[in-house]
């Protein structure tokens, strides 16, 4: 029984293919090293150090456990130690080893394991475990618990009111935020119940979500998949392949406010949009693709096309209208309305049972990765409270807003910029 | 009460079961013994690993106990222990008496290997696997030579250890006598039909029970007959003890509730008393070790977090507050009593416990006044949250204590 350890039941998987091994390049932003693990079980390894924190260019992987916590002392050193000890953690869970050094089944008999142990047996899985800081960690209430208000970049604050929002407080915010995705979804709530077991006197978990499947493509390898209206959506997502794209509209630069210590970083917006599926379930096919601006089949705009067509919002169509009308999803968002504004979404498809009515309590966690919320994601927000046909279907029930630090680099914890 | 069965309450009652059926004079040796080392990690190294000739590997089946070696030098020595036959075994080193414990592995399931690794001073011992549990096991002489790296229980600690285990049986006999004496009033008072006293009494009484409730629950006769929850009762079984009492005194919240008579009231308050009586006639002839005491703090903690922060232990009178401060005092006592030696192995560990142990009851000071505390019904979801918060944040450290005290 002895000697188990998770990279141990993968049959020499520790062997570490060279850099060059991915598909067009997309380790791009990540360390050097890429480390990019092809093990039989089809899992792969994403190296958790690195330029920028990995989990944002990373190819979306199929499932997600995204958990915000509240930091429940005032002691700054108690927090670093905290961040310290996630990073090592994180490191060793995203090379599919154990959360810590001893192991789930290796350790004494009188001491609770350091691992919690679902994960044993299983592949790496591609996780990724990404880091974030809410507006609250750096004042709350007023009071700069940890000296570091001055830091504050003015673009990470607390989200403002939108039409439609119908937020649960306790489900909104948060001081700190890990997202884990990984390809399987054991891998990821691994990642956060045994940091989140590191984490009690330090920090409390305030709210968490599944996400099952992966709504959004970041790298052109990927097929843009479906949400839960059937719809293809975000195609027109900024791409790990966008080197230029990246800089300008996901990556914070040294000379942003919050350069000093953000830059290589991104803002994280967490948005938990619950869909009301049965309703949308009776539109009438025509009605569903005029809400959207696309066709349910391929994904094509319906000024026609492919998916990856840019949509024509001047084609005419019947009665004097756009062929696309105004109001769709499509063209209340597109770059296009937007001063060319565009993100990197990463969202997931989560139901979380159903509600008391017997209706899917289900919907889009909405998650988008910006240089610049302000412009980025407020105005766009807005624009679709005001204007987007599809907020008929649609509540958003869970806010967020975090500053995600730079990767950590060898020796280093996530966000030591900050403390320093 | 506990609902489900092997908690380490459960365990420690069935362990201490064990031990009573056993040769006292080993029940008395096992408070000094046991030190399985917190630091032994990777998977069990093979005898070839071994490079200080410490390691010894014992095989042990149904008429056999092969050991590697029967000569190491003093120290840190780890025995692994492999059972190949079909009955699960033991495996003892002893000292040349051949009656104390030095160390012991119990549960060596077929085909599993167990380790045990311990300091083990220069002197001859004897070295026992005991296949099926039974007789006095196959012995073999073995011996620790002198050596540098020897390490002795100190003469210190075993004076830290002396202390905390008579300080702890003092504790638990003395929260007994008080619980006994509380008791007695309390049922006076409900017989009598003087409610309104006896629900002032109820939660301040029953605070002597839950210090000890780790304790109080190793009896495994006497827990569900006085603190069985309504909710945990099988069906047909009767149902009698506290909460019982507990309804009839706040029926509030139940529905078409029909009041005890005076004649069934004598008869639940009556067998509390006696049950509550013979409790404390065993209590006084129990013995601790150091890591039953350890893990006993830690039992008490797991109650809080199951049962009291929840709001399930009092359903009806909602008197939860007034547990869950006795529950973490009995886990501070088990605690302080231990610190002394805990101070000279991990010395930050009993720091950062001392410190969560005060934030826990700073945290719950904000609710009491005087010996009194508010209903759990007037706590809101944040403050509930807030104490679950503290609850985890000393639990963890907590839940290393055992294996530091050990080491």
């Amino acid at each position: 029984m002895a000697g188990i350890s998770r990279r141990g039941l993968l049959g020499g998987g520790a062997a570490v293919a060279a850099a060059g091994v991915a598909a067009g390049g997309y380790a791009l932003g990540q360390a050097a090293a890429g480390e990019q693990d092809v093990a039989e079980d089809g899992g792969l390894v994403y190296a958790f150090r690195g330029e920028h924190q990995a989990g944002i260019t990373t190819p979306a992987q199929d499932r997600l456990h995204f958990a915000a916590f509240d930091v429940i002392t005032d002691d700054r050193q108690a927090l670093v130690d905290l961040l310290v000890q996630w990073t090592a953690a994180a490191e060793r869970m995203t090379k599919g080893l154990d959360a810590g050094p001893v192991g789930a089944v290796d350790g004494p008999y009188n001491v609770p394991p350091d691992d919690t142990g679902e994960a044993l047996g299983l592949p790496p899985g591609g996780l990724t475990i990404t880091f974030g800081f809410g507006p609250s960690l750096f004042s709350k209430n007023g009071v700069d618990r940890f000296g570091i208000a001055d830091r504050q970049p003015a673009a990470l604050a607390d989200l403002p009111h939108f039409p439609a929002d119908v937020l649960d407080a306790e489900k909104s915010r948060g001081d700190l935020c890990i997202q884990a995705c990984a390809q399987d979804p054991q891998v990821a709530v691994h990642a956060i119940r045994n940091l989140a077991r590191i984490g009690f006197g330090t920090v409390s978990v305030r709210w968490s979500q599944l996400g099952f499947g992966r709504t959004s493509s970041t790298s052109t390898s990927q097929d843009t998949p479906r949400n839960l209206f059937g719809f293809k959506d975000g195609t027109a997502n900024v791409k790990a392949e966008e080197t230029a794209a990246l800089e300008d509209y996901v990556w914070v630069q040294e000379t942003d406010d919050g350069g000093d210590w953000l830059a290589g970083g991104s803002y994280l917006v967490a948005r938990r949009i619950n869909m009301t599926i049965e309703v949308w379930d009776r539109q009438p096919l025509d009605d569903q693709e005029s809400f959207i601006g696309r066709t349910k089949g391929t994904g094509a705009p319906l000024s026609g096309g492919t998916e990856f067509s840019e949509p024509d919002f001047d084609m005419p169509g019947s009665n004097d209208q756009p062929i696309i009308p105004v109001d769709s999803h499509v063209a209340v968002v597109h770059p296009d309305h937007h001063g060319g504004m565009r993100m990197l979404r990463r969202g997931y498809n989560f139901v979380d049972g159903s509600n008391d009515l017997g209706g899917l309590d289900a919907g889009l966690f909405f998650i988008a990765f910006v240089r610049d919320p302000d412009t980025q994601f407020l105005p766009i927000q807005q624009a679709m409270a005001k204007n987007d046909a599809l907020m008929e279907y649609l509540r958003f029930t869970s806010s967020a807003l975090f500053a995600v630090p730079p990767g950590a680099g060898e020796g280093e914890y996530v966000g030591q910029a900050l403390f320093t | 009460m506990r609902r489900h069965a092997m908690t380490p309450a459960r365990k420690m009652a069935r362990k201490m079961a064990r031990k009573s059926a056993r040769n006292l004079a080993l029940v008395s040796a096992l408070a000094l013994t046991v030190p399985v080392l917190a630091a032994c990690t990777e998977a069990v190294p093979s005898a070839e690993s071994d490079d200080d000739g410490r390691t010894v590997t014992v095989t042990s089946d149904a008429d056999s106990c092969e050991v590697s070696t029967d000569d190491v030098p003093a120290g840190t020595v780890t025995f692994n222990v492999t059972n190949t036959g079909d009955e699960v075994t033991e495996f003892y080193l002893l000292a040349s008496d051949g009656l104390t414990i030095k160390g012991e592995i119990e549960n060596i399931g077929p085909q599993a290997t167990r380790q045990l690794v311990l300091n083990a001073a220069a002197g001859d011992y004897l070295t026992a696997c005991k296949p099926g549990m039974v007789g006095e096991g196959i012995r073999s002489d073995f011996t620790v030579e002198e050596s540098d790296e020897e390490v002795e229980v100190s003469a210190d600690e075993q004076q830290l250890i002396d202390d905390a285990v008579s300080n702890y049986a003092a504790y638990v006999k003395d929260q007994s006598d008080q619980l006994l004496v509380a008791t007695k009033k309390f049922v006076t008072l409900y017989e009598a039909g003087e409610d309104d006293e006896a629900r002032a009494l109820y939660p301040l009484a029953r605070t002597h029970w839950e210090r000890i409730e780790t304790v109080a629950e190793s009896f495994g006769d006497l827990d569900p007959e006085m603190d069985l929850r309504e909710a945990d009762l099988t069906a047909g079984e009767e149902w009698t003890g506290w909460h019982r009492i507990e309804k009839d005194l706040w029926p509030e919240r139940a529905k078409n509730y029909t009041a005890l008579t005076t004649k069934e009231r004598t008869y639940y308050a009556e067998d509390l008393l006696a049950n509550t009586e013979t409790l404390d006639k065993r209590v006084q002839k129990l013995t601790y070790t150091v890591d039953q005491i350890a893990n006993g703090s830690r039992g008490l903690l797991e109650e809080v977090a199951t049962g009291k922060v929840t709001g399930e232990e009092e359903y009806w009178s909602r008197t939860d507050l007034y547990d869950f401060q006795a529950n973490v005092d009995g886990a501070r006592v088990g605690f302080e009593g231990v610190a002394p030696i805990l101070e000279t192995k991990d010395p930050e560990l009993a720091a950062s416990l001392r410190t969560r142990f005060q934030q826990m009851d700073d945290l719950l000071a904000q609710y009491r006044t005087g010996d009194d505390f508010v209903s759990y019904d007037d706590l809101t979801q944040a403050q509930v949250k807030e104490l679950s918060d503290a609850v985890n944040a000393l639990s963890e450290p907590l839940s290393q204590l055992t294996a530091a005290v050990l080491s």
